[in-house]
């Protein structure tokens, strides 16, 4: 069987290699080296070694290492207040009370919708609110955050709740009933039997609403763009505005985003360990 | 008797739950209003008094917003394109990965593991990692037009692709195949004949999947399209903003309005579908 397949390679496996190869192996081993050099274009590009990466951390005016902590507040925060919220509502849901359908159908919606389109309305909304305290969304950095937040959690809470009620329908009946009948309360059979079992599911949306947080832009963009003076930033945004905001930094950009990629890559490989050990105790 | 007052106080609860997620309902869903209503208002109202109803003539403002959003950023042509774009590049994906997963799931070599390792590294690497040089190539390959532009998503987008179809490869029955492949079929038709009937959940799946993002992308499109001639929904919508000075907010709502409801509609009619594809890329983590 496998001999006979072997010869169509040409037809399997050639059009995904070579699209793969001009779609991502081949710009991604060109932005690791042109990290190493300056250029503003990919064909005059001259090796200067680490310097890029030197002025990516050390310019004041690029506010790399601001956005990398607002970034990983931002990711972290969101992280915790988009779980806590999508577990809430998975939980109370899963119970079956009238018209848990149409309510899940509502909070799921927003997920499907675009960061851009999100971020434009949102920041009509919040604009509108915040008008009535003599603010914006831009008056400083916090501001933008909270919007952020507001808008992620919109965006997220229902898709990580649909994650979450899989989960714990998944749960076999047997253990509650266990619990129930050695006399556990509600609380206690959640938290000592349904929490545990809902690992998997944990896992996984942490890993989602984490790396999303690190990597978001679109909605970033659309949102605040930045304001007031970068300050507002998200690192997908800093690095965008490195390229293409400045011109001379497209070095010191290609050096940021390969911190950027090694950041995002490490938290992935980080979350697969995690995972693999839960698989273990199971 | 005790037991009855538990049930009955659990009824109650639960009465009080459904009129408690009701409101978050209409909570959740008032964006969404804002946007609606503030599109037939007149663009100085949008930011004086958002959350006003449009109750007199000199807030109404009809469809004025919607004709000047649809002039000036020419809407239907951004439509088409984004419908080309997505169209197009999801039945590459489909088919092409689709392909080389059951290739790498069937021949087992250096090669093919090597290959599902990059496949699975390309995941997790963020765009702007790329974003310059893959412009740069894409616009030396001429892949810089909607029709072209689908090697570009097929290439960038084929790491979860391959991933997905793969691991529902392993359910398939090795048996079916042999035994096709001794009734004299041809790999090919083997796998258009067997395969591909047996995964169409994993291809309606993934291709919703991949559907959701290439059809909202904003940046991948914008760096690799000529822009002068393409543009999607999403740059449409960020180039409303235009340079300096203020955004048109009127036509900005129309403009949101008119991009959202073709999702809404989507969804509404193919929900199962679309949380069941979204619930597959979840899993990848």
């Amino acid at each position: 069987m496998e001999h006979a397949i072997k010869r169509y390679w040409p037809l399997f496996v050639l059009p995904t290699v070579l699209a793969f190869i001009v779609g991502f192996l081949l710009p991604f081993g060109m932005g690791l080296y042109l990290s190493f050099c300056r250029f503003t274009t990919v064909s005059d590009a001259t090796f200067t070694g680490f310097e890029n990466y030197i002025r990516a951390f050390s310019d004041p005016g690029s506010n790399f290492l601001h956005s990398m902590g607002y970034t990983a507040l931002f990711a972290l925060v969101s992280t915790v207040i988009i779980n806590l919220v999508g577990l809430t509502l998975a939980v109370c849901l899963v119970r079956g009370i009238r018209g848990s359908n149409l309510f899940r159908t509502v909070f799921f919606m927003p997920n499907l919708i675009g960061g851009i389109v999100l971020g434009w309305l949102w920041q009509v909304i919040l604009n509108g609110a915040l008008m009535r305290y003599g603010k914006t969304l831009v008056t400083n950095e916090w501001y933008g955050f909270a919007g952020l937040l507001i808008l992620m959690l919109w965006q997220q809470a229902g898709y990580m709740m649909i994650i979450y009620i899989s989960g714990l329908n998944a749960i076999p009946e047997e253990l509650t009933e266990a619990a129930s009948i050695d006399g556990a309360s509600g609380w206690q059979t959640f938290l000592r039997v349904k929490l545990p079992m809902l690992m998997p599911s944990i896992t996984i949306c942490t890993f989602l609403t984490l790396t999303g947080g690190f990597k978001l832009f679109d909605q970033n963009l659309a949102l605040t763009n930045g304001a007031p003076s970068s300050r507002s930033e998200l690192l997908a945004l800093n690095i965008f505005n490195t390229f293409y905001g400045r011109s001379g930094w497209e070095g010191a950009g290609q050096a940021k985003a390969v911190v950027f990629a090694l950041i995002v890559t490490g938290i992935a490989l980080l979350q697969l360990r995690l995972t693999r050990t839960k698989e273990v105790q199971q | 008797m005790a037991k009855q007052k538990t049930a009955r106080k659990r009824r109650f609860s639960d009465h009080l739950l459904t009129l408690v997620f009701s409101v978050i309902s209409a909570v959740y869903l008032f964006p969404l209003f804002v946007m609606v209503m503030n599109s037939f208002k007149r663009k100085a109202f949008i930011s004086r008094a958002p959350f006003m109803l449009p109750r007199d003539s000199q807030m109404f403002a009809g469809l004025s917003n919607y004709r000047q959003g649809i002039e000036r950023t020419d809407f239907l042509s951004s439509f088409g394109w984004s419908l080309v774009i997505t169209l197009l590049s999801v039945g590459l994906i489909l088919l092409c990965t689709s392909m080389c997963a059951w290739y790498i799931s069937r021949v087992s070599n250096p090669a093919t593991r090597l290959i599902y390792l990059a496949f699975i590294f390309s995941m997790v690497v963020p765009f702007q990692m790329v974003m310059f040089t893959l412009s740069k190539v894409a616009n030396l390959l001429s892949l810089n037009t909607p029709w072209t532009i689908p090697i570009v998503y097929l290439g960038f987008g084929a790491g979860l692709a391959v991933f997905l179809f793969t691991g529902s490869m392993r359910s398939v029955p090795l048996a079916v195949e042999e035994a096709a492949m001794i009734d004299g079929c041809a790999p090919p038709s083997i796998f258009f004949h067997v395969v591909l009937p047996i995964l169409q959940p994993v291809y309606v799946s993934t291709g919703i999947l991949q559907a959701m993002w290439i059809w909202n992308d904003y940046l991948l499109p914008y760096l690799v399209l000529d822009m002068k001639r393409f543009k999607t929904i999403p740059i449409a919508v960020q180039y409303l903003k235009g340079g300096y000075g203020s955004v048109d907010m009127g036509a900005m709502m129309a403009i949101l309005t008119l991009a959202i409801l073709p999702i809404v509609l989507m969804y509404l009619f193919c929900q199962r579908y679309i949380v069941s594809g979204v619930m597959a890329g979840a899993v990848k983590g």
